[in-house]
């Protein structure tokens, strides 16, 4: 689109290959990203004391309140503490990677190639294959969790059930919408980032300098709502899936 | 037509009907929970982040709606 002086592209830039896989510029801000919360959680954790210094105590406080409000989705503190690290992962690496979509190297620096500029970074989110991988992953944790936790045959139950034509038809809908949460976790996060990509573009076009500093402001909102509901979605559907389900063909000692 | 201008129409009808439904949504929710406020102002703290949520899950059905309309421009 460089007629209209608005460039803006849909994939992610290719930077070159490694072993004959590509490397977008999307994966090296991810590296950037995993960089800093791995250098963040080795100088955060590497000598916890007993009375904690002020970086320590920022961590706990905020650890302690996911925890409690885990321990209250759960109603189970050792529950809550399993499903933690999951949860806690995946919110601190797409929010970090949202607060990193701002800083000034992002989209500025970058190489020329055959006479086209490619940014050396980009926004990780704004990249539907690193939103797919964690909407896989995530989806694959809350079944595999759901499997161990309630067993095979009564999860699979929840899906198949051959009671009643009623049961059977609600169960394949069941199933659906629980495949359909590949789609929703991936096109949400990816949505909400790229649009606010695309707005900036667009709205540093028209009134540049001045329109794009609030909506910057506001966007940093979104992304850490963005990657707190991503975090929310993974521990209430997981809730959902370790949750013995009801009706089932055998449950008489349903503890729910 | 050509291809660009049933493209570029096809953008704007895409995001613009796409972002009617979530906008009416948005604005029921953010009303109820005004209601809800009202009615019991102790309770605003769990009512204003529920209500954020909701407007998240509703928020992404019209962003999805811009993608799309993205896609079509951009993409082939």
């Amino acid at each position: 689109m460089e007629q209209h002086g608005l460039h803006i592209a849909l994939s992610a830039e290719r930077l070159g290959t490694l072993f004959g896989l590509p490397i977008p510029n999307t994966l090296v801000s991810a590296w950037l990203v995993m960089l800093v919360l791995i250098i963040t959680a080795f100088v955060v954790g590497k000598k916890p004391r007993l009375v904690p210094g002020p970086v320590q105590n920022f961590f706990e406080m905020i650890f302690e309140f996911v925890i409690g409000y885990m321990t209250d989705i759960f109603g189970n503190r050792e529950r809550a503490l399993k499903f933690f690290p999951f949860v806690a992962t995946v919110f601190l690496f797409i929010a970090t990677s949202n607060l990193f979509d701002f800083i000034p190297l992002f989209g500025s620096v970058g190489l020329f190639h055959n006479g086209e500029f490619t940014p050396l970074l980009r926004p990780v989110n704004t990249d539907l294959n690193v939103t797919l991988a964690l909407a896989i992953i995530a989806v694959l944790t809350i079944e595999i969790s759901g499997i161990v936790v309630v067993g095979a045959l009564r999860y699979a139950g929840k899906f198949f059930n051959f009671t009643s034509p009623l049961n059977f038809v609600v169960g394949l809908i069941e199933f659906v919408s629980e495949m359909s949460r590949f789609i929703s976790f991936s096109f949400r996060l990816f949505g909400n980032i790229f649009a606010g990509e695309v707005l900036l573009a667009v709205v540093s076009y028209f009134m540049p300098y001045v329109l794009p500093v609030p909506l910057m402001a506001f966007e940093t909102f979104v992304g850490i709502v963005q990657a707190a509901v991503f975090a929310m979605l993974c521990l209430f559907f997981i809730k959902l899936a370790v949750t013995d389900p009801h009706g089932s063909t055998h449950s008489p000692q349903a503890g729910h | 037509m050509d291809i660009d201008a049933a493209r570029l129409i096809a953008m704007a009808i895409a995001a613009g009907l796409g972002v009617l439904g979530p906008g009416i949504g948005i604005g029921l929710i953010g009303g109820r929970a005004m209601d809800a406020i009202g009615r019991n102002p102790d309770a605003s703290d769990k009512v204003v982040s529920n209500m954020i949520l909701a407007i998240v899950f509703t928020e992404a059905l019209g962003i999805l709606a811009l993608v799309v309309s993205f896609i079509i421009k951009f993409v082939g």
